[in-house]
């Protein structure tokens, strides 16, 4: 075993630079932080509206909730929103930190590989040529975008995997850049194909909307946010060694192609639940994971679960701004994404050169 | 012999068949441990394949690499790591990774899947960066250092994983003079005071011939002769390796064999 005490012994003893606080303590901080930050997010962002409610009187046990005006506003009206902003923008800003270690590309998004596009294409399917099709507690709409999104990541990942078992992550973004083309040339003759309603329709779900008017989609969406949460939950430390490197990774004892595969699948399974509960909020993937890099430092361990928490602040916020700022008109969330996350995106671009 | 290829074969685009490019034919090589093996030769014979052969990255076609007597394909690669380190010839993060990050992703083989390094793992991440001489850079940005600095950290990392096995691929290639002498000082006391076993691939064949006690020489991915320094190192093999006639005499100051090219063989 190769062991080494000082080489520079005239140095002795032993002169430290003052130890960084362990990633333990860094763990729980940013933990605490964000955490106090997306709760105090979802309680508060309820409370903003068109009515005005008071929290004590939502929260007041002692009137029956059949008379508690506050309170239907607050789980009924308003909570279901609230909470699906948080499970989006946390899907969403996690999937975007896989993607961009996984392909060693900061610039990736949730939807660079074609996944939303796929998720798209169902849900324009369905809007269009579907009529009243319904399926148990599930709207159609969710569930073809879920299969939209399930066949592209399916052939995004035969391409990249066609000369061998482990992942090309070239090839994965060329066909992903190139599917998003491809599929939106068919989005658009889709679009052609159909009338005025329905396109207005269309193009409401593809701006991206929180409003999704009760607790049915949420709980049906939650399961896959969970299982991609818990393979997340395996991937920090690799993705720390695959973002410097696929040889340097698997010299290091990392499983590279086990790791990119759950990498990649435990990604798009986060992305296809986000998109197929709220459309394809766009910007949340790329602004949120750096601006916890900027908080927080690089580590991955620690940027995933801070860009977790962050996510769900940052979209709840950003829903509450779409709610009210032209009131009592809604704004679709999506617009006010990309409106702070384009200048955000072209900031990071300008700074990087 | 501690590390062995045996009668090793590797193909790449195997599968394609129309770009194959054959890197590795019928390769042993047997490495001592405690020894510093240099491997020489042209570019494209094979140095690179073999030594990812050789740290279990790569599978061979045919043929197999064992770690005293146990084949590396049978053990995990977290298991292999724990042994044999790598230090790539170039290493670019894709995020701004402090030195000290940088070094403690030497621990991964050792910390369990959801296991956090601890004070033990720091430490030795420190010991690691005090060998190498960049413990003053510890919170700097990998991104932001020299390429001697760069390399040194490298190394650190690997050193982190606490190898018995070093394998380097031509770690001096983008360094200046002085960076080369002061890794190649790196290495020797790494591999004389710590027993280290040290496997080079390299271009340099006066650093190796300064280093190494074995060379191997490679050639079209066949190993055309191996064995200790002085010698294979002869200009007979130089002119079959690279078609170079050189001067190949064993320097008085220095102390050790030097290689001075004279002309190419037409």
């Amino acid at each position: 075993m190769i062991t080494i005490d000082s080489a520079e012994t005239d140095e002795a003893p032993l002169r430290r630079p003052t130890p960084p606080s362990s990633i333990r303590g860094r763990l729980t901080s940013t933990i605490l932080g964000f955490g106090t930050l997306a709760i105090a997010t979802c309680v508060l962002a309820p409370l903003v509206g068109t009515t005005s409610i008071s929290l004590t009187r939502a929260l007041d046990p002692s009137i029956p909730f059949d008379q508690n005006v506050d309170a239907q506003i607050f789980f009924v009206a308003r909570l279901p929103r609230v909470l699906a902003g948080a499970l989006v923008g946390s899907a969403l800003a996690t999937a975007g930190v896989v993607f961009q270690a996984m392909l060693r590309n900061p610039l990736a998004t949730p939807f660079t590989l074609g996944v939303s596009a796929g998720a798209s294409l169902g849900a324009m399917l369905v809007i269009i040529f579907g009529g009243a099709l319904a399926l148990g507690p599930l709207s159609t709409v969710p569930a073809a975008s879920l299969a939209g999104a399930a066949a592209a990541t399916a052939v995004v990942y035969w391409l990249a995997t066609r000369h061998g078992h482990a992942i090309s992550t070239s090839v994965l973004l060329l066909a992903g850049v190139t599917l998003n083309s491809f599929l939106s040339a068919i989005i658009m003759f889709v679009q052609y194909l159909a009338d005025f309603a329905q396109i207005y329709r269309a193009a409401r779900w593809i701006m991206g909307d929180l409003d999704i008017g009760g607790y049915d989609a949420l709980i049906a969406s939650l399961p896959l946010v969970v299982a991609a949460f818990a393979l997340f939950a395996l991937l920090p430390s690799s993705l720390n060694l695959l973002s410097v490197g696929k040889d340097a990774a698997a010299a290091r004892g990392v499983d590279v192609p086990r790791a990119q595969r759950l990498a990649f699948f435990s990604a798009s399974l986060a992305t296809s639940a986000a998109v197929s509960l709220a459309g394809p909020i766009g910007f949340i993937g790329i602004v949120v994971p750096h601006l916890v890099r900027l908080l927080v430092g690089v580590d991955h361990r620690i940027v995933l679960p801070a860009s977790a928490l962050f996510g769900a602040a940052f979209l709840v916020a950003c829903d509450v701004l779409a709610r009210t700022i032209l009131a009592p008109v809604e704004v679709p969330v999506g617009i006010v994404t990309a409106m702070i996350g384009g200048p955000f995106f072209l900031w990071l671009l300008v700074r990087k050169s | 012999m501690f590390l062995v290829a045996d009668r090793i074969s590797y193909t790449y685009n195997r599968r394609t068949s129309v770009d194959a490019v054959s890197a590795l034919r019928d390769v042993s090589v047997r490495i001592g441990r405690g020894s510093f093996t240099g491997l020489i030769g042209p570019n494209g014979c094979g140095k690179t394949t073999l030594l990812k052969m050789l740290a279990g990255v790569l599978s061979p076609d045919s043929g197999s690499v064992s770690l005293e007597g146990r084949a590396l394909r049978t053990m995990s690669r977290r298991h292999v790591a724990r042994r044999i380190a790598v230090v790539p010839q170039e290493t670019h993060p894709a995020f701004e990774y402090t030195v000290l990050e940088m070094a403690l992703m030497g621990r991964h083989p050792h910390l369990g899947p959801f296991q956090l390094e601890g004070p033990s793992d720091l430490a030795i991440a420190h010991e690691s960066l005090t060998a190498t001489g960049t413990s003053h850079l510890a919170e700097r940005s990998y991104m932001s250092l020299s390429g001697g600095e760069k390399q040194r950290v490298v190394i650190a990392s690997a050193l982190t994983q606490s190898p018995e096995v070093l394998l380097l691929d031509e770690p001096t290639a983008s360094l200046d003079l002085g960076y080369q002498l002061e890794i190649g000082l790196l290495l020797q006391r790494l591999n004389r005071e710590r027993s280290a076993t040290l496997v080079m691939a390299t271009h340099d064949l006066n650093l190796a011939a300064s280093l190494c006690d074995t060379l191997v020489l490679m050639r079209n991915g066949r190993v055309l002769a191996s064995g200790s320094t002085s010698e294979v190192l002869t200009s007979a093999t130089v002119r079959q390796l690279y078609d170079v006639e050189a001067d190949v005499r064993v320097h008085e100051l220095a102390g050790h064999l030097t290689v001075v090219p004279l002309g190419r063989l037409s």
